[in-house]
């Protein structure tokens, strides 16, 4: 079970947590024309990828925020979490 | 029945305490303080079961958790449990077990003529003779093989003990009292570190228990004594035995089951019978120490025949002699300390030693004792069919290929010593990247991936000095970076023996002209030519020749076969072991039992139950309640002998003639605050919100991105920033978090707060042509004529004196209310309501009249918003805003989405007029198509009509606008129905609405 660090929280343990997938998605803007190739993109398509990987995780059990994880899909290691609204450099 | 094989002194036992106990229907007695197995030692019973594949007699090998052999059936206190190893079993007065994986009986195994026909069972035989033809196998073969197998029998009854779970953390967790983990332990504690150690054995001190050695002036077994004593009183430390910890997971947590009830007759009150911890640690030290390696040689599994290091347990841990005839068998000099023990209790051992000259303070002290040692010499062959009678043996050419002469001599028992395999499973689990130590023939542990350090035997260490003077430092070093403290811990003096190297020789070769099976994996039956074969036949991955074969997949997980079978491979190979590498450690390290995983959340403790506050009154009144998610809902409110069909159709007639209450607390609701709510609800919505005005409900529908309905649901302006939305119940908490998602993550930039509100609001649903003079009644201060509150209006009132939010909205499609009041006053509002209500006919209604109410106006629900339609799909597609963007919108323009026969909702009726439609049921053109007959669609609800009195159904059917007045059949081959239909609106009744507006 991962040990997850709520930047609201502090460490907290995976199962007061819900996954929420791929944090670097972007919500295509509102009232904006876009292609079905860009609207499948963000809907549908996902890379999947094995090693670090921006996700989002919401502190369901807790805080109740959205916030950002930093981890490597094959070890699991966490390297750093954001609240929702940081930046991620 | 004596124990005639037990001594008269020493042990560890309690000779004041005797228990009885039977195995396989017989009487014997044993002292508290045994295990099942030494009991039955010390009674000379050596025959406990029969083997997986060949059904050979068996015995013990073994002493503890490396036991292949001994798994028993245990009887406790009117249950069972399969899967018990004998080893590991503390007695209790009372206990009762059998042998497993025999029949008729253990002495008697009719499956054993396997072993004679086992020239017909090698490696793979399952794989390649049970495989055709296809068919037999479900019908013969696997039923077959069944019976002739297994490891025991499930109980099929409710299981009446409890087990629990519980969460720790810690600085330092310590795997294993032996040395290094008292030694670990102490340091730490003495930093003031959080210390947890943990011993799957009733006692502490690992190998301390039984060998001679002396730290600190007094024996090992003493000073482990004292320092367990000395931590037990200290605050910082929890220190646990009868505790296996099986698995380590990720970012240091480890996983462990304490057994707090095994050892007793039954579990006391308020007890659980396991405990599993999840512990999370800054630190983890395994100092689990190391299993013996046995030596093939033919018929090793013999019973009788055994790990040395056992043999010397029995003897000192709980004084029984496993033979009075011992023949020692080593290549180290381990077997000379179980020789001495012998010795020094007046049996006469004779040793067999690989070695041709091997020098140490060991064995000298064996020959001064007047041991008999044969130098270059092997075991051939155990003699003896159901116990040891005697051994072949030989002596051995230098290069380890030739045998001398057979000689046999008379024994009783056989104990084995192949060196030591460092117990390096959790480190494994952990994902550190183990190496091969070549002075030891065995991975130890390599670099560490998380913070995790293993230490002494388990770390290919075998001195005793050294093992202290690193676990000390190691756990000062480590625990001082934690806590910031540094008292230093004297390390004690240590006197040992010192041993000589041990001789890398692993397996017998065989004797002209003999065949004997030589054993690599006990428990699954694995021979020396099994592995052959698999090689032979072209398997060269470990982890293939372990399938093939089943090397190690036993429930023992190969604890003392593992690194036999990869000497093996590599020999025949070729290569060295490290190049072979070894199969992956998996957790959990021991069986844990199914309860103790599963933990309190069985039944209905599995979820928590919620109740509304009215579900008093509803249990006082005859409700029958079913489960809607988590909540406890009625269904029906049973009168005199009624049915659910005939109760579910009195409540619905009585909503459509006269007025019915309903309770629909359940229903999610959330409050949406915030200057920007309008604008959200405008963006989460299809449907457009910002000119709702205070006072007036709306109803909405929202979509995930995919376009698919996620739920529908009212929402009220409370005022001007304030709005109350109401969600479905299975849904309440999807749309919260959803809500939670858009606004923290997407559009930060609007002002509003969400909150859950479901347990705070009491919700009674009014509906009936009367409801209206009911409500008058209720308030009657308040103007609720039809000009006063509208239809979708909504007005803040007083219920006798409580404030009460009453919304004029409507699912059962009559004129109807809902009245929201405080939680806390749910009851008294559902008392004034039906008290009230009384003169006009009120009849509380449950979830199935409900659904007929709904079903027959055509509304949708869950079994329409089912995670696969759009709102097309629903006939919602009236409340798809085309002006504005919201949640989901793009994906509307999908061309599955917008084709032309695009699925669609139905009514259904059947042309008999009589016969209900399951739900589910297929609808199709032609009954008598061949198979597969294409779907059209299918039904999602089913109800009896109360308006006209016969079976009605919803249906989800490909085009459905145009299918209107079409005659199909709706199939259900899992009810044997076909059933003859014709398709109407889905507005069965009152389709223009009116009766909600009147």
């Amino acid at each position: 079970m991962l040990y997850i660090n709520c930047p609201h929280c502090g460490m907290r343990s995976q199962n007061e947590f819900s996954y929420g997938g791929d944090a670097s998605v972007k919500r295509p803007e509102l009232n904006k024309e876009i292609s079905d190739q860009e609207w499948d993109n963000f809907v549908y398509n996902r890379k999947s990828l094995r090693g670090k990987h921006l996700e989002l995780w919401q502190h369901i059990s807790g805080c109740r925020q959205w916030i950002k994880v930093e981890r490597d899909t094959a070890t699991h290691e966490i390297f750093r979490t954001f609240k929702a609204d940081e930046e991620v450099a | 029945m004596t124990q005639a094989f037990r001594i008269e002194n020493g042990g560890l036992i309690n000779r004041d305490k005797k228990f009885s106990f039977k195995f396989n229907g017989k009487t014997y007695l044993g002292y508290e303080g045994d295990t099942l197995a030494s009991a039955l030692l010390a009674n000379g019973v050596h025959l406990v079961g029969r083997s997986f594949k060949y059904h050979r007699p068996r015995g013990f090998f073994g002493a503890g958790v490396d036991e292949p052999y001994a798994v028993v059936q245990l009887y406790r206190n009117g249950e069972t449990e399969p899967n018990i190893k004998a080893t590991e079993q503390e007695l209790f007065e009372g206990l009762e077990a059998k042998s497993v994986n025999c029949w008729p009986s253990v002495n008697f195994d009719i499956g054993a003529i396997n072993n004679f026909l086992r020239i017909f069972l090698p490696a793979g035989f399952y794989y390649k003779t049970f495989m055709w033809p296809k068919s037999f196998w479900y019908r013969i073969y696997e039923p077959f093989i069944r019976k002739a197998a297994g490891l025991g029998v499930a109980s099929t009854k409710h299981d009446k003990e409890r087990y629990e779970h519980k969460y720790e953390y810690c600085d330092l967790l310590i795997a294993g009292s032996g040395p290094s983990g008292l030694a670990g332990a102490y340091a730490a504690a003495k930093n003031g570190a959080k210390v947890f150690l943990a011993e799957d054995k009733p006692r502490f001190g690992g190998s301390l228990l039984t060998s001679d050695v002396n730290i600190g002036n007094q024996s090992g077994k003493d000073w482990a004594e004292g320092i367990i004593a000395e931590l037990k009183t200290m605050p910082n430390v929890v220190v646990k035995n009868r505790s296996q910890i099986f698995g380590y997971y990720d970012h240091n947590m480890l996983v462990m089951s304490e057994k707090v009830s095994d050892h007793l007759p039954s579990t006391k009150k308020y007890h659980p019978n396991k405990r599993l911890w999840y512990i999370r640690a800054k630190e983890v030290l395994i100092s689990s120490g190391s299993i013996e390696r046995p030596i093939v040689f033919g018929n090793n599994d013999t019973p009788g025949v055994m790990l040395s290091s056992a043999a010397k347990e029995y003897l000192k841990v709980y004084g029984v002699l496993v033979g009075r005839k011992p023949l020692v068998f080593t290549n180290n000099d381990s077997g000379y300390e179980t020789a001495i023990e012998f010795k020094k209790h007046g049996v006469d051992p004779i040793i067999l030693d690989t070695r041709k000259n091997p020098e140490s303070e060991i064995i000298d002290e064996a020959k001064n004792l007047g041991i008999n040692i044969k130098n270059s010499y092997v075991v051939v062959a155990a003699q003896g069919y159901k116990k040891v009678k005697s051994a072949d043996i030989a002596s051995i050419s230098r290069d380890k290929k030739q045998l001398g002469k057979i000689e046999n001599l008379k024994c009783d028992c056989i104990c084995v010593s192949g060196f030591w395999t460092p117990t390096i499973h959790l480190a494994s689990q952990s994902g550190n990247k183990t190496k091969f130590k070549e002075e030891i023939d065995a991975f130890v542990p390599g670099q560490s991936k998380q913070n995790e350090i293993t230490l002494g035997a388990a770390n290919g260490v075998f001195s005793l000095d050294e093992t202290l003077k690193t676990s000390f430092k190691a756990a000062s070093e480590l625990s001082k970076k934690i806590t910031k403290k540094d008292n230093e811990v004297v390390i004690p003096n240590v006197v040992e023996k010192k041993s000589s190297q041990h001789d890398k020789f692993w397996c017998v070769p065989l004797p002209k002209g003999k065949n004997y099976k030589r054993f690599l994996d006990f428990q699954n039956d694995v021979a020396v030519s099994d592995v052959e074969i698999a090689l032979r036949e072209g398997y060269r991955s470990i982890e293939h020749v372990k399938r093939y074969t089943t090397l190690g997949m036993a429930t023992d997980q190969g604890k003392t076969s593992n690194l036999n079978g990869l000497q093996l491979v590599s020999d025949i190979e070729n290569k060295v072991v490290p190049a072979v590498g070894h199969t992956t450690f998996r957790p959990p390290y021991t069986p844990v039992s199914i309860g103790a995983i599963v933990g309190r959340e069985v039944g209905k403790h599995s979820k928590p139950t919620r109740k509304s506050p009215m579900h008093e009154w509803h249990e006082k009144n005859n409700a029958v309640f079913v489960d809607a998610g988590i909540w406890l809902r009625p269904r029906y409110y049973k009168k005199g002998n009624e049915n659910l069909f005939e109760a579910s159709k009195r409540e619905a007639k009585n909503v459509r003639t006269n007025v019915g209450v309903c309770d629909v607390t359940t229903l999610g609701k959330i409050d949406v605050k915030g200057p920007d709510a309008a604008e959200l609800l405008n963006r989460v919505y299809t449907n457009a919100w910002l000119k709702l005005p205070v006072g007036k409900a709306r109803y909405g529908v929202m979509l995930r991105e995919d376009g698919i309905v996620m739920d529908d649901g009212t929402t009220t302006r409370i005022s001007e920033n304030h709005y109350h939305m109401t969600t479905t119940t299975a849904q309440a908490a999807n749309v919260l978090s959803h809500l939670e998602y858009y606004l923290q993550l997407v559009w930060p930039e609007l002002n509003v707060n969400v909150v859950s509100t479901t347990e705070q609001w009491a919700g009674a649903a009014i509906a009936g042509p009367k409801s209206r003079d009911l409500l008058q009644k209720l308030f009657p201060n308040s103007d609720v004529s039809n000009e006063g509150l509208p239809f979708m209006g909504f007005m803040e009132g007083y219920l006798f004196g409580v404030k009460a939010r009453i919304f004029r909205i409507s699912f059962s499609g009559e004129l109807a209310y809902e009245v929201n009041v405080e939680s806390d006053y749910g009851n008294f509002m559902w008392e004034k309501i039906m008290e009230v209500g009384e003169e006009f006919n009120i009849q509380p209604y449950g979830t199935e009249a409900l659904s007929t109410l709904r079903i027959e106006m055509g509304h949708v629900a869950g079994s329409e918003l089912d995670g696969r339609t759009i709102p097309f799909d629903n006939a919602l597609e009236g409340l798809v805003s085309k002006k504005k963007d919201f949640i989901g919108k793009r994906s509307l323009q999908r061309s599955a989405f917008t084709a032309q026969d695009r699925q669609r909702i139905v009514g259904v009726v059947p042309l008999d007029k009589q016969t209900s439609i399951p739900e589910g049921s297929h609808l199709v053109k032609d009954d008598k198509a061949p198979l597969p007959n294409p779907k059209l669609g299918h039904i999602s609800a089913s109800c009896w009509s109360v308006e006209y009195d016969n079976p009605f159904s919803l249906a989800i059917l490909k085009d459905g606008k145009k299918m209107i007045g079409q005659k199909l059949f709706a199939m259900s081959p899992l009810k044997n129905k076909v059933i003859p239909v014709e398709i109407v609106s889905s507005h069965y009744v009152d389709p223009k609405g009116e009766r909600v507006r009147s």
